[in-house]
């Protein structure tokens, strides 16, 4: 799916400047927590997030994050915004809530990072791999 | 053998485009006017006439020249005044007449931020670029700054992929019974506008090294968690990378205060990070089972007042993720 499509879906705002409108990301992940991103996302994925602090794209860096949507009308600020544009992470803003934003992308086909077992006390936790995640490959 | 594998060069190098508006910012105050100006640059007589001007304009596709007596510049004409004068049927007038006699121009030793905020200012469509004793050495237009600009970033691109090429044949390069390579960066405590540089500086010395966009990844992401444990929960530390061709060694230490029950620490979901910490989405306990997922191996050694020291492998001989 296209940032262009993404953008007209969430009817959503660029809040970055320097934007690919063509770029394609195969995975969506919604998530407030950054471990979580870290452990459960694939390069290439989509972020829809309600923080705003510059470790949100820091950490998009470091996971192969492609682009990151804000939700419930929240704007970065700006030193989030020039690290953003320092590593080419294109920055969307959407009035939706992250429920609802994910709803949208999820419903028009973009799929969802994996599958997880339900984790037992005995499993060690981690990356999606350790989870039993049903991913692309 | 380089680090790791070397193929998937391709896709390596769409990630890492010049695109961000940061450079353009930076190359205009760094390229000046002399380096990107045509030095070419086509002349008229103030005797000619405003027909004339029309055949010079015409012939060399340009939209205005600098009108020059005796080897000094006295004016510049251009195609708004052609036009003007041929409305008023003056096509016989003389330039020395017609053309503008107040010439702004831009030195050649100035930056090109200089050149842009004339253009922003003056609405012209070129300015006549001249050296310190005030002697024509070329024109500017904005289609100038723009190749430039293209041209600056095609070097810029071209010596990255030296710089990789490079880095990527150190290894074969240097001969000795075992090279290892040590990079060491700092991590301050509670730094969180600069915090995650250190793992950033990382992944782009593995990225010149050549190594595998997945083994990249895992590196990336466990050192980024570990960088992070530093930053929110001790006095400042290190971290360091041991780079082999086999194996990346990854050992991030600090300077206290120390786990007591690393057994305890090691459980997902146990976290002793404060609610600020939370609320940046970070503390919630997983860092180093994450950790652990990424890594081939792990040990976590520390000493309640004196520090802690994780060590972290990621074996290159077996590929992918």
């Amino acid at each position: 799916m296209t940032l262009a499509e993404i953008l007209a879906i969430l009817e959503g705002q660029l809040v970055s400047t320097v934007n690919d409108l063509g770029m394609d990301v195969e995975y969506g992940c919604g998530a407030d927590l950054m471990s979580d991103v870290l452990a459960f996302t694939h390069a290439g994925t989509l972020l829809l997030t309600g923080l705003v602090n510059p470790q949100v794209v820091r950490t998009a860096e470091m996971a192969g994050i492609k682009a990151i949507v804000f939700v419930r009308g929240k704007i970065p600020p700006p030193e989030t915004v020039a690290l953003a544009q320092e590593m080419g992470i294109p920055l969307l803003a959407t009035r939706f809530t992250l429920y609802e934003s994910c709803g949208r992308l999820y419903a028009r086909g973009l799929q969802s990072c994996g599958l997880f077992d339900l984790a037992h006390k005995s499993s060690p936790g981690g990356c999606a791999e350790a989870h039993g995640a049903r991913s692309k490959t | 053998m380089t680090l790791g594998q070397q193929e998937a060069v391709e896709e390596q190098r769409s990630s890492r485009l010049p695109t961000n508006l940061t450079k353009v910012q930076e190359l205009v105050y760094e390229l000046k006017v002399e380096q990107v100006m045509t030095r070419d640059v086509i002349t008229c007589s103030p005797d000619a006439t405003m027909a004339e001007l029309k055949e010079v304009l015409r012939v060399n596709h340009v939209s205005g020249v600098p009108v020059v007596e005796n080897g000094q510049m006295i004016g510049m004409i251009s195609v708004e005044n052609l036009i003007r004068a041929l409305e008023q049927g003056e096509s016989q007038a003389r330039i020395r007449d017609k053309m503008t006699r107040r010439v702004q121009a831009v030195r050649a030793d100035d930056t090109l931020a200089g050149a842009v905020a004339l253009f922003a200012r003056f609405k012209y469509g070129r300015f006549p670029v001249v050296d310190a004793e005030g002697q024509l050495v070329g024109i500017i237009t904005q289609g100038d700054i723009v190749r430039g600009l293209l041209r600056q970033f095609e070097t810029l691109w071209h010596s990255e992929e030296i710089r990789r090429y490079r880095a990527s044949h150190i290894f074969e390069d240097i001969e000795s019974e075992q090279t290892t390579l040590i990079l060491r960066y700092r991590v301050q405590p509670r730094d969180f506008v600069r915090g995650g540089e250190a793992s950033s500086k990382v992944k782009r010395a593995l990225d010149r090294l050549g190594a595998h966009p997945h083994t990249i990844r895992r590196i990336a992401v466990a050192t980024y968690e570990a960088e992070t444990n530093i930053m929110i929960h001790t006095e400042g530390g290190e971290i360091i990378v041991e780079a082999r061709p086999e194996q990346i060694k990854i050992i991030a230490v600090d300077e206290g205060p120390g786990i007591p029950d690393v057994e305890q620490a090691m459980q997902p979901g146990f976290s002793t990070a404060p609610d600020w910490i939370r609320e940046l989405g970070f503390g919630a306990g997983m860092g180093l089972s994450n950790i652990r997922a990424c890594t081939d191996s792990m040990s976590l050694t520390s000493t309640v007042g004196v520090g802690t020291r994780l060590e972290m492998i990621f074996d290159l001989t077996k590929g992918g993720a």
